[in-house]
């Protein structure tokens, strides 16, 4: 990318090789397959003070599924991963609701306020119990997060009482419903969260850490990380950000569904951290991705309403997409796909080491 | 060689578990049907105490605890299909969307179709086998893991449903209903077809795994994958098969569901599939493979099924306690799995 | 007893990887009713010979004879039908099925598809017996101790022939470091049997790093260096001073000579102190001293336990005896962590599994290991990292350049050097080197060499362990002579020191 003096078919190569390419294109071309149909996509319009448009409307919704990516993003990439998330949601949207409801003064902002932190408070404690599990008791992620995953949606309704609790509450309902300088005031959390996200990962070593755990977890070790420290650290983290998309659908509705407030998100936001590119073994991870990741999600599913689809099958193709970008990046599909020599580029590298690898390994002498 | 010999090598080969030398815990935490056990005496221990407690509300009819088999008869066939899968090693998540994609498909085919249900019902089953064989075939060909391509039959299947139909379609043809209300007299009580169906299926798991190659294979494979490979196992055809039986129950479970319920529903069975998994574990099948019995899921799904029965007969006592009951008993499977692995690994 | 034909010949084998050539030529024989150890240093190619002979790999080129019909084998399983069965040092079976299923999954009797139980573990015990080890075939593997795993394995190839149509009994057994991680007992259990099968004809090819259990064991060797062979002898007729001779080499490589001894001979006061720290299966306790400024070599075959040593030290592996002092002052040694806080380093010989993160780029992999230290809270800050890591680069000369390049793709010796930095930049009391020239090109290793001189001089302790004994003896003022398992001779470095010496006490296993 930063090498302007080259040709151009290299520096096509060099833009079609960035990580974030293809999340791009996909994006772009999902955007505008929906101009035929709707030739007023881009627009955007001022009504009351508010901007209205089918990409402010993208990203609005897609909110609590960037938040909920950008947290399993570092989870996956120290090569783990958080069932969890959904019954997180609705964990602290029930727990904030029904908080709120018992006040005598819904609106006053101190009882707001601490409302939201019980819910996050208890968001980061499932947080805590999962990464406890994992690094600590040495259970394969996938199991341990499978336990909050279950009893998690049966206490958020013990919470709420089974009930769907409604609040009347204006500053809460800023967080997921209002507008604040012309924009859903949401966008402006998301930007918030993620920027404190690339910061924590980027601006410290912390990201360096993530990867290297996830990288090579025994290297890691021999060099000193404290990568149980770090593990619990994200799950902490994801389960945090689960809470804010909590805060924020709950915030959105005025309401707590104990049932259904962020079902089945977590498998979104595993979808979302895929198509963002980072790899499910763990290892090398790009926030920036999985936001794009996310906004595909959304906007396929803006645009399956747009283009006239009926609205059902927007399960069928986001099956259709999961398997194809998984598919992509199966390299035994990409070889027998494609071929040895379409793809030769990617594969020369992991090749040699296959043989070359196993040879010595049957010599370490243990 | 003389018996002298053999006394000695004996003595030397096994010394670091010798029996006499670990201790009982240790050994008891070694046996491989201790969760079973456990599971069984758990099943034992509720159901006495359910007895003692609403004695008077007639907890005590054997009819009760029938109906632990007739309520949950589709559970017992999803969770078989689903200890198969996890015997593997693997995962599968499309179990609910599958049981309810086959709800909807019988219904509209019977329904809207007019199609008889004698020809419906082989055809769900082939498209329920035939969704593991897809899913077991790109699992196993393209080493994608079996969460992610799973997950894409979970969206896939609940899709389809919706596809056929937003709204639910009730079934009002006249062999579902006089099949639905069949009930078979056992002298103390009566089973629906749905229960007896689920004790076959039961019962020819269990003849299938214990009896059959392919059935030790799925143990095999579980146990360690590489070495399966490397002892001239066929790996990708046991895996491939697996997935199918999975599918295969789904469906089945599918059409118990549809004749329990009596009706097609695209949201029917949503979150199933945990349900299958959490009897699997709680009927002592390591989730990382290779150890389990398919019994023990028996147990796992009553001991499920009286939580429910249980949680009824409190009266006072809400729905999701059943949920976090669930987890509950999850956590504590897992980590007396924990605990039984740690140990062999030393 | 030699019969006068082989029942495997193997002839001109060649083998090549990208960019290496792992076998060139080389020819190998195996007579019926003989146990034939296959010698070699890392490297030499004794695993890719075993694994072309089982059919894991292709052949490149040469012929493969067995039983006078020339052979090609696809897999294991069509190497295993034709008659040669492979036993590996991890235990390739099901710990989770009954010893009986792990002799017969795959071929288990049946009657009308279903398993027949009774049978299959009678026909079990039997086979158990006949070969007079006393095992409960009903008992599932896992609560066997690996040693019986062992056998068990070695029961389910010998058997693959009987019980079917399909085998034609074995006619090869090839055991591949069967012994490494079993006790003395063990061992004997094992050889007892490996007796038992050539008595009855089998050829067994055995690969073991322990010199006694070749000369207790076998009647021939084969030993192989550098992926060519360097001879075919009567174990009889070779003692052990010349066996080791001819695995590593007499010829002195093309290496610059690094001139005279350059060695200071003040080396500083005790830096690391090692009381009897030992770990059961890894080495016996040692006592080792380390000062500061020496350069300790390590000396010792393949599998003598130098590695081992050197992670004990490091705390990689928890030790079950001992002690460690660094400067005077105890350390707990549970985790690297302990080892690095207390100012030791140390660089993997497993590169690619235990040292680099391949998907990092060469920067990120060299200020690992000082970020680690530092924690995450505190980022190196990014001119003074860019400093560093350019220094780094220059001084070890890393190529390419390039801080942004992945480690992955560089080359083995570079990657090596990535490594090195990565702990040269934490600036550590000890550096730990384990095999830090294998694999890598003759300049690189110059150049490694180099460097730890300069590092010694500086006042750096470093434990060095390398394969070829010129190497260690160039480099080090004390050299630790290991012998299986055991740390057996500590020999302060002077003229009288020659590669022969520690040859001979490698060989002897003794003090002088």
């Amino acid at each position: 990318m930063s090498t302007p003096a080259v040709t151009t078919p290299s520096r096509w190569r060099a833009l079609t090789r960035h990580h974030l390419f293809w999340p791009v294109a996909v994006l772009i071309a999902l955007l505008l397959v929906n101009v035929p149909f709707t030739p007023d996509f881009f627009a955007i319009r001022m009504t009351d003070g508010h901007l209205y448009g089918s990409l402010v409307s993208i990203v609005l919704f897609g909110s609590p599924l960037i938040l909920v990516a950008v947290g399993m993003t570092l989870v996956i990439a120290t090569g783990g991963i958080d069932l969890s998330v959904g019954a997180v949601v609705a964990i602290t949207g029930a727990l904030t609701c029904s908080y709120i409801s018992d006040q005598a003064d819904q609106n006053a902002l101190a009882g707001v306020f601490l409302a939201m932190g019980i819910g996050l408070v208890a968001a980061v404690v499932c947080g805590l119990w999962n990464g406890f599990l994992v690094a600590r008791m040495g259970i394969q992620p996938i199991i341990a997060t499978l336990i909050i995953m279950v009893a998690g949606r049966g206490v958020a309704q013990l919470i709420t009482d089974g009930q769907i609790i409604t609040i009347n509450s204006e500053p809460y309902k800023l967080i997921g419903g209002g507008y604040w300088l012309t924009l859903p005031f949401s966008i402006f959390v998301v930007a918030a969260v993620v920027a404190v996200t690339v910061a924590l990962t980027r601006r410290t070593a912390l990201g360096l850490l993530v990867e290297s755990v996830g990288g090579n977890a025994e290297a890691s070790r021999l060099v000193g990380i404290r990568s149980r420290r770090i593990k619990i650290m994200v799950y902490m983290f994801c389960a945090l950000c689960a809470g804010i998309a909590g805060l924020m659908i709950s915030s959105n509705t005025s309401a707590a569904d104990g049932n259904n407030a962020g079902l089945w998100i977590e498998l979104d936001a595993i979808l979302a951290v895929v198509i963002g590119g980072t790899s499910l073994l763990g290892g090398r991870f790009s926030i920036g991705g999985t936001v794009i990741g996310a906004l595909v999600i959304q906007t396929l599913t803006t645009t399956i309403y747009t283009i006239g689809v009926p609205t059902q099958t927007n399960l069928v193709f986001k099956a259709v997409v999961v398997i194809v970008v998984c598919l992509l990046q199966s390299p035994k599909f990409r070889a027998k796909v494609f071929g040895a020599k379409g793809r030769a580029r990617t594969t020369a590298p992991a090749e040699p080491t296959t043989p070359a690898d196993a040879a010595p390994k049957m010599e370490v002498s243990r | 060689m003389s018996a002298t010999t053999k006394t000695r090598t004996a003595a030397e080969g096994r010394t670091p578990s010798t029996p006499a030398q670990a201790s009982t815990a240790a050994r008891l935490l070694g046996d491989r049907r201790l969760p079973v056990l456990v599971t069984a005496a758990l099943f034992l221990a509720m159901y006495i105490g359910g007895l003692s407690r609403y004695q008077n509300y007639g907890f005590g009819e054997p009819q009760v605890f029938l109906n632990l088999f007739i309520d949950n008869g589709y559970l017992l066939v999803a969770a078989v299909g689903a200890t198969f899968v996890i015997m593997s090693g693997g995962i599968d998540l499309s179990v609910g969307s599958l049981i309810g994609f086959t709800t909807m498909f019988t219904a509209w085919l019977v329904e809207r179709q007019g199609l008889p249900l004698m020809l419906v019902i082989p055809l769900a089953l082939g498209v329920g086998a035939f969704g593991g064989f897809l899913m077991g075939y790109v699992i196993h060909n393209f080493e994608i893991q079996p969460f992610i391509v799973t997950l894409a039959g979970l969206f896939l299947f609940r899709g389809l449903c919706l596809v056929i139909s937003k709204e639910s379609i009730s079934i009002g043809d006249s062999t579902v209903s006089s099949m639905a209300q069949t009930r078979v007299s056992l002298g103390l009580g009566e089973l629906s077809i749905g229960a007896i169906v689920a004790l076959v299926v039961l019962a020819a798991a269990f003849y299938i795994l214990h009896y059959t190659r392919f059935g030790r294979r799925v143990y095999a494979i579980g146990g360690n994958e590489q070495s399966a490979l490397l002892m001239g196992l066929p790996l990708g055809g046991t895996k491939i098969a697996v997935y199918t039986v999975s599918g295969f129950c789904s469906a089945l479970a599918g059409l118990l569901f549809m004749l329990y319920i009596q009706s097609g529903d695209p949201l029917h069975a949503v979150g199933m599939e945990l349900d299958a998994i959490a009897a699997v574990v709680i009927g002592g099948t390591l989730l990382t493979g290779g150890s389990g019995y398919v019994l023990g899921t028996l147990f796992g799904v009553l001991v499920l099924g009286l939580i429910k029965s249980i949680i009824q007969f409190e009266g006072t006592l809400s729905s999701w306690w059943t949920k976090i009951a669930t987890g509950v008993l999850l956590c504590a499977f897992i980590l007396i799995q924990r605990a039984m692995t740690a140990r062999r690994k030393t | 007893m030699a019969e006068p034909r082989p029942v495997l010949e193997m002839t001109g084998i060649v083998k090549e990887f990208p960019g290496v050539r792992a076998l060139s030529g080389v020819d190998f024989r195996l007579f019926p009713g003989e146990i034939h150890a296959l010698m070699g240093e890392n490297g030499a190619g004794k695993s890719t010979l075993i694994k072309v002979l089982t059919g894991v790999y292709s052949l490149d080129g040469g012929t493969i004879t067995l039983d006078g019909k020339s052979v090609q084998f696809g897999s294991p399983l069509q190497a295993q039908h034709a008659g040669i069965s492979t036993v590996y040092q991890e235990v390739n079976l099901c710990p989770n099925l009954s010893v009986a299923e792990n002799i017969f999954i795959g071929r288990e009797p049946t009657r009308a598809g279903r398993i027949q139980w009774k049978r299959m573990r009678k026909e079990a015990a039997e086979m158990v017996d006949r070969l007079g080890l006393d095992i409960d075939v009903t008992a599932p593997l896992s609560s066997y101790p690996l040693a019986v795993q062992q056998l068990v394995a070695i029961v389910r190839s010998v058997g693959h022939g009987d019980s079917d149509g399909e085998g034609s009994g074995t006619k090869v057994l090839v055991l591949d470091e069967p012994t490494s991680s079993l006790d003395r007992d063990e061992v004997l259990e094992l050889f007892r049997l490996m007796r038992r099968l050539r008595d009855e004809g089998v050829a067994i090819l055995f690969v073991s790093h322990f010199l006694d259990q070749i000369y207790e064991i076998c009647d021939r060797m084969t030993v192989l260096r550098n992926g060519t062979l360097v001879g075919e002898h009567m174990v009889a007729d070779l003692d052990q001073v010349g066996l080791i001779e001819l695995m590593i080499g007499k010829a002195l490589d093309q290496l610059e000579e690094l001139h005279e001894h350059q060695l200071r001979s003040d080396v500083g006061e005790t830096l690391v102190k090692a009381e009897g720290l030992g770990r059961t299966g890894g080495i016996a306790p040692f006592d080792l001293e380390i000062k500061k400024g020496e350069v300790l070599g390590l000396a010792g075959l393949l599998g003598s336990g130098r590695t081992e040593l050197a992670r004990l030290l490091f705390g990689a592996d928890q030790p079950d005896s001992g002690k460690v002092t660094v400067a005077g002052k105890q350390v707990s040694m549970s985790a690297p962590n302990d080892a690095i806080g207390a100012g030791v380093a140390f660089c993997s010989e497993n590169r690619k599994t235990e040292g680099l993160v391949p998907d990092l780029t060469v920067r990120e992999n060299i200020i690992l290991a000082l970020q680690a230290a530092r924690g995450w809270t505190r980022p190196i800050p990014a001119s003074q990292r860019d400093e560093l890591v350019a220094k780094y680069i220059k001084a070890l000369d890393i190529r390419p350049a390039n801080p942004e390049a992945r480690v992955g793709q560089l080359s083995g010796g570079n990657q090596q050097k990535v490594l090195l930095a990565r702990w040269l930049i934490t600036q550590p009391k000890l550096l730990i080197l384990d095999e830090p020239t294998r694999g890598i090109d003759i300049g690189a290793k110059a150049e490694i060499q180099k460097l730890v001189v300069s590092l010694s001089e500086d006042g750096m302790s470093v434990l060095y362990i390398a394969a070829e004994l010129e190497e260690v003896l160039r480099l080090s003022h004390t050299i630790g002579v290991l012998r299986d398992r055991r740390l057996v001779a500590q020999l302060t470095n002077g003229p009288e020191i020659t590669t022969s010496r520690i040859l001979e006490t490698i060989a002897s296993g003794e003090h002088q």
